[in-house]
């Protein structure tokens, strides 16, 4: 039978990661590799580097950052933030990313998704979308949630799906910081709506969130960053709360 | 001794390089190319393949002889030879993703899209999922059964002689998940990709 995933996040900044684990034994608490090789050593089911860089100039931070970390860990990497072009999903997957996920330049240009799929696979493009909700529809938004597209979420997905997009990466806006639990209505009502599987994201304060990101929003995977971090709970505390609650991971 | 791990242009295989040599460590020499001599002096060859059947296909046949040094290599000298994703699917001698394409045709069979049951099963098939061991086999030694291997396809083996199964995995139908006969050995799931488990699997290949 096929796990749901556990996927924790890390945001990396100038090759350092933002927020992270706090325990006394890291070397150095600000490497995205060391973060990285204790969740896969703690059963992360992926792992994936949010790239939050400002500026230009320090964005090859990352290349060097993924590409130690494909070294060390030996589950599925997922890279995003600021993938742009073709040219940036080549790089990303030769440092060694397995997957790469494309959020403001696949709407801007959708063509993006359809030839770098052609290009590299399914397997390897997940759409990421930020939504936010206005009256009975959900809009997204990009450039890190700062423009509104003014694209209805539920046909934008379709839309991705048809162009080749292997995973759907779906953060609420409205949760994303709250801690409050993911937008299970959101996340039903895209999961429904496309054939590919969806990764949840944003909202998640504790264990019952992630249950209900499964259970209620029909999301093959969830992703959480703030709950794993500064150790509030390990991955491996996450798979055992699930399997109690009758969801199948991977133990 | 020495591995090849075939570069043809078939998509990433940076994760395949970096779990090969985790687990070689310096006792055994990775090489990574599409170089015909040095292939016909390894010892060990693996066929990765990401993408479509169609482009793994023809990536193939693009370089000139590598089809059949290939199959010199694994059906004339019987040299051990690992087809890992779309590199287990081209031994069969059809795919019909894109659109119908002639594989390589070393273990007879097909290559059909994955059945989803009207939509009740998502596709591609992503995620952890367990293995069931139908027989003995040189890439298991040491991985239990129903060992939770990372996959991701849309497409599926279907050999016809049920023989060179070793493992399938419970799906939207059953899947063959893992094929092996005297020296050539696939598996549809990624073990670079499966933790400990998988490189245990590259392990037991290295060491055949």
């Amino acid at each position: 039978m096929l796990k749901n995933r556990i996927i924790p996040c890390l945001d990396v900044k100038n090759g350092r990661v933002v927020k992270g684990i706090n325990f006394v034994d890291l070397k150095d608490a600000g490497d995205p590799v060391e973060q990285a090789k204790i969740y896969s050593d703690g059963g992360a089911d992926e792992i994936c580097f949010l790239d939050i860089t400002a500026s230009n100039e320090n964005r090859d931070t990352i290349y060097d950052v993924v590409e130690r970390t494909s070294k060390k860990c030996f589950v599925p990497l997922t890279v995003g933030g600021g993938v742009r072009s073709i040219d940036d999903i080549n790089k990303l997957l030769n440092c060694g990313a397995d997957k790469v996920s494309i959020n403001t330049a696949a709407v801007e240009n959708p063509k993006v998704v359809l030839e770098s799929s052609k290009k590299f696979g399914s397997q390897c493009i997940v759409v990421a979308i930020d939504a936010k909700k206005n009256g009975d529809k959900w809009e997204i938004f990009t450039h890190g949630g700062r423009n509104n597209s003014g694209l209805d979420a539920l046909e934008y997905v379709k839309k991705m799906e048809d162009n080749g997009a292997g995973e759907l990466l779906v953060t609420s806006m409205d949760r994303d910081g709250t801690q409050i639990g993911y937008d299970v209505e959101l996340m039903s009502n895209i999961a429904s709506n496309v054939n590919i599987p969806l990764i949840a994201s944003g909202g998640v304060g504790n264990l019952d969130h992630l249950v209900d990101g499964i259970k209620l929003g029909n999301a093959s995977a969830v992703l959480a960053a703030s709950i794993f971090h500064y150790g509030k709970h390990s991955v491996q505390e996450a798979k055992e709360y699930l399997d109690s609650k009758g969801i199948p991971v991977r133990i | 001794m020495k591995v090849t791990i075939v570069d043809y242009n078939s998509g990433n295989i940076s994760s395949v390089i970096n779990s090969f040599k985790e687990v070689a460590k310096d006792k055994v020499n990775i090489e990574v190319t599409a170089d015909l001599n040095k292939i016909k002096s390894s010892d060990k060859v693996v066929l990765p393949g990401q993408g479509s059947f169609k482009s793994c296909v023809d990536a193939l046949n693009k370089i000139n002889g590598l089809t059949e040094t290939l199959t010199e290599f694994a059906i004339n000298n019987k040299k051990p030879l690992l087809g890992i994703c779309v590199g287990l699917q081209m031994f069969a001698d059809i795919g019909y993703e894109e659109t119908e394409t002639k594989g390589l045709g070393w273990i007879s069979g097909k290559v059909s899209k994955i059945d989803n049951r009207n939509g009740k099963y998502k596709l591609p098939h992503i995620g952890w999922n367990q293995i069931n061991i139908v027989k003995q086999s040189k890439l298991f030694e040491n991985v239990e059964n129903n060992s939770h291997m990372y996959f991701v396809h849309s497409y599926e083996f279907i050999p016809e002689d049920k023989n060179v199964i070793s493992a399938t995995t419970d799906y939207s139908s059953n899947i063959v998940c893992s094929v092996e006969t005297e020296n050539i050995f696939g598996t549809q799931f990624h073990p670079e990709k499966s933790d400990k488990l998988g490189l245990k699997i590259i392990y037991n290949f290295i060491s055949i």
